[in-house]
């Protein structure tokens, strides 16, 4: 068990109240460092890897690109562009499946073999002289999206509604996913360019200080930031428990700086500006040199992968070519992009790595053989989704309502949409009912619904 | 790498789950009472033993029937129906007629929980249910106490326990004078108190040398069970904190007040089934709120309860009627006690956006 002292000190650390503690599993890859993966033969770049518009593309079959050219316009503000991960020639356009499901419209480049695959766009340009403004622009321009996986674009995050004025940026390091360690690699390798990216924002939304935050399962990430922190004092690392789901926007500045961020308002409602660790790091690292994301380093992982690691891979790599590279053991039964808190399980390894894909988990079907729901029973009110649910909600009651169909009530009276899904309530249900499940069926009902009585009228 | 797509199962998430799960809980419920049990056949004895086993086996037979009858498969997996069993034993006093036993315990499981619909349905504890239907059809036999650690317990039944159906109890008196010859009344210490102001001392209590319901008599015991289960996360003790806090400190002010009419608070939390019914059955996750606040409320009012009917009513016990009463006033606390969620906008505030 753990030694009393390293408890305590664990035990004073802020948090947010409720949540859970899934088993970590983060030892298959926390000390492998980041290393570069191959490119396949084969990329294929989904037009929408982000929250919004898709990209409207600017290539035509056949067409020659160079690594980092902008290859897909933005439409719109709430929209980013797309830039070539690869030297080579654009072979169409395809509809492709997505880890969601449906299939999407993507550009499938062939990459050129023996291509150096050198960055031969962008240009350096002077961060510090640049007006929120252009930062604003410049950070569209990469096509920045919230990398922890909502992949939100960053630039619209940095330009909060009239009024809000921001003046605490808090940057998420938390990775509260269990098996997952992208952001943890980062903050231990790339701190300079973390600090580079936090001092940008700052500067994007005039906020004086930022802080960033990580769970107490990574004092060497904590170690490393401390190093590279300026003199100033503006910039602070601080440690919190380590807690599913700490990651979560509102969790973090609750347990950061004891601000509440209110329920359907954006974090700069109370002075706040939350990004990922994995955001900042590339912003800090391709805003210099005028260029856009093309690639992200991804945690493939779990027992059913050869050689699990953190790997820097090229937007578009295929999970196949992911899978064929790094061998998996036995029978990999689970495919998941992201972790198995919140990650989606794919049907095809022709499913791509996007923007907002940290993880890709490999499970045989040993691996979550005890979690298996042998048999689900009736909701007994013990009140453990109650005591687990971050936001406060009666997962319970809800629960009950969704069985019997009562969605609407859900919504209005029970704050049905405040549920982020992190699915806190079905981990810890003794019962084995699939609370989480019952709550998306319960959205996209309401949402269908909605969209039906909006068509009746016209 | 065909075959690995061929086998690529989808799922949703989350991919993991804890490591508790319904039957897991009640089980360890199971373990947690065996204690007890044990220590009820200690201290009375054949009957006793009979008493469990009847009840027991009554209740697994009648969930058994139950589910064939609603063309369900059977619940008895999910081991809740043997803690109705074990529980409603325990709570019976060990001379009582086991065909009795065997009604009570029909009615604890087929109305107190089949008819709701089963785990997770009943509005009030099932054992409950069953001894209330037994104290108000069989008064006399279910306040007739007989001595704990009699003599010969271990090779002969108490008179009573073999009554057959439908006929009056066998006289216990003979009996009585054979195995406590110095004068045994036949009156638990809450009826001691209550009817002739004579205080029992605390550590007989505690330790459960004195006489009463089948596993009611030894607090200590009870109380550590109740500790294994909180410890494990499959109990709430907030919830056994409640109850026996409001009952202490409300029995404390009376005995403040007139400490020569009104039994000092100690004594209120060792006697009778205050023990059990704070721990085994105040905490039926079925039949108590979940809310934060809610279950506060409910452990409160179960103890408060407890004393009045204790000091005020024309009974001597009073946990039973106050956890049924606080079972069936568990919904609306719910109701009243919703949680506040995080980033709660005011009503008003959200008019106004």
């Amino acid at each position: 068990m753990t030694p009393l002292l390293p408890n305590l000190a664990h035990r004073l650390r802020p948090t947010f109240s409720h949540g859970v503690h899934p088993e970590e599993n983060k030892h298959y890859t926390a000390d492998k460092p980041i290393t570069r993966f191959p490119f396949p033969p084969e990329l294929v770049l989904l037009l929408s890897q982000h929250a919004g518009k898709p990209s409207v593309p600017l290539v035509k079959p056949g067409q020659e690109v160079v690594r980092g050219e902008p290859i897909a316009r933005a439409d719109g503000f709430m929209s980013v562009p797309l830039h070539a991960p690869a030297t080579g020639v654009v072979k169409r356009i395809d509809l492709v499946p997505t880890a969601k499901g449906p299939r999407k419209p993507a550009l499938i480049l062939q990459v050129h073999p023996g291509e150096s695959q050198e960055i031969l766009y962008g240009a350096p340009r002077d961060v510090e002289a640049m007006t929120p403004k252009e930062i604003v622009q410049a950070v569209q321009d990469a096509g920045l999206v919230g990398l922890g996986g909502a992949a939100f674009p960053t630039h619209v995050k940095l330009s909060p509604p009239p009024g809000d004025t921001v003046d605490t940026i808090l940057i998420n390091g938390c990775e509260c996913e269990p098996f997952l360690t992208t952001d943890h690699r980062l903050m231990v390798e790339q701190a300079d360019d973390l600090i580079r990216g936090t001092r940008i924002l700052m500067k994007a939304m005039g906020a004086p200080r930022a802080i960033i935050g990580t769970e107490d399962n990574k004092p060497d990430a904590a170690a490393a930031l401390e190093k590279a922190l300026p003199a100033d004092g503006s910039i602070s690392v601080k440690m919190v428990q380590t807690k599913y789901p700490q990651g979560a926007e509102k969790m973090l500045a609750t347990a950061l700086v004891g601000r509440e961020i209110p329920s359907g308002k954006y974090p700069s409602s109370v002075g706040l500006g939350v990004f990922n660790v994995a955001t900042v790091e590339q912003m800090g690292a391709l805003l210099p040199w005028r260029r856009g994301v093309i690639e992200r380093v991804v945690t493939v992982t779990g027992p059913g992968i050869a050689k699990p690691g953190n790997y820097l891979v090229a937007l578009g790599t295929p999970l196949r070519f992911i899978l064929e590279r790094l061998g998996y053991t036995g029978s990999a039964r689970y495919l998941i992009t992201g972790g198995p808190m919140m990650g989606d399980t794919v049907s095809s390894l022709d499913v791509p790595i996007t923007k907002g894909c940290g993880g890709f988990l490999v499970l045989r079907p040993e691996d979550l053989e005890r979690y298996r729901v042998a048999r689900t029973y009736p909701c007994i009110r013990c009140g453990k989704c109650v005591e687990a649910c971050p936001l406060h909600l009666n997962p319970c009651l809800l629960g009950k309502l969704a069985y019997k169909g009562r969605y609407e009530e859900m919504e209005e009276k029970h704050h049905l949409l405040d549920c982020f899904e992190c699915g806190s309530c079905s981990f810890v249900c003794p019962a084995g009912i699939p609370l989480v499940q019952y709550f998306r069926i319960a959205k996209s009902q309401n949402r269908e619904a909605k969209a039906k009585a909006k068509a009746v009228p016209a | 790498m065909s075959d690995a797509l061929l086998q690529a199962e989808l799922r949703t998430s989350p991919h993991v789950r804890g490591d508790l799960t319904v039957d897991k809980i009640m089980r360890h419920v199971v373990y947690a009472l065996l204690p007890v049990c044990a220590w009820a056949v200690w201290q009375f004895g054949l009957s006793s033993l009979a008493l469990l086993v009847v009840c027991t086996a009554v209740c697994l037979g009648t969930e058994q029937v139950v589910c064939r009858l609603s063309g369900r498969a059977s619940t008895l997996g999910d081991w809740s129906v043997a803690i109705t069993g074990l529980l409603l034993a325990l709570s019976l006093p060990p001379g009582l007629p086991l065909w009795m036993a065997a009604v009570a315990s029909v009615v604890a499981v087929a109305i107190g929980k089949s008819f709701f619909g089963g785990l997770g349905f009943n509005v009030m504890n099932p054992a409950l249910v069953g001894r209330a239907f037994a104290q108000a059809a069989f008064t006399v036999p279910m306040t007739t106490w007989t001595p704990s650690q009699a003599a010969g317990r271990f090779t002969e039944f108490i008179p009573s326990s073999l009554t057959l159906p439908f006929l009056q109890p066998r006289s216990i008196e003979a009996w009585m004078d054979r195995v406590a010859p110095d004068g045994f009344t036949g009156a638990t210490p809450l009826a001691l108190m209550k009817f002739d102001h004579i205080p029992t001392d605390a550590l007989p209590m505690l330790l459960g040398t004195i006489t009463g319901s089948a596993g009611e008599t030894s607090a200590l015991l009870i109380l550590l069970c109740g500790l294994y289960l909180v410890l494990r996360k499959m109990m709430d003790g907030r919830v056994v904190l409640a109850v026996l806090g409001s009952a202490f400190l409300l029995s404390g002010a009376f005995f403040l007040w007139n400490p020569d009419v009104y039994p000092d608070p100690v004594f209120t939390l060792f006697t009778g089934g205050m023990m059990l019914g704070a721990v085994f059955m105040a905490t039926d996750m079925v039949a108590s709120p979940e809310t934060r606040w809610g279950v506060w409320i409910y452990g409160g009012l179960i103890g408060v309860l407890t004393v009045i009917i204790r000091l005020f009513g024309a009974l001597n016990e009073g946990v039973m009627y106050a956890i049924l009463l606080a079972n069936a006033a568990s919904p609306i606390i719910d109701n009243l006690t919703q949680p506040r969620i995080y980033g709660a906008v005011k009503t008003a505030e959200k008019k106004a956006v």
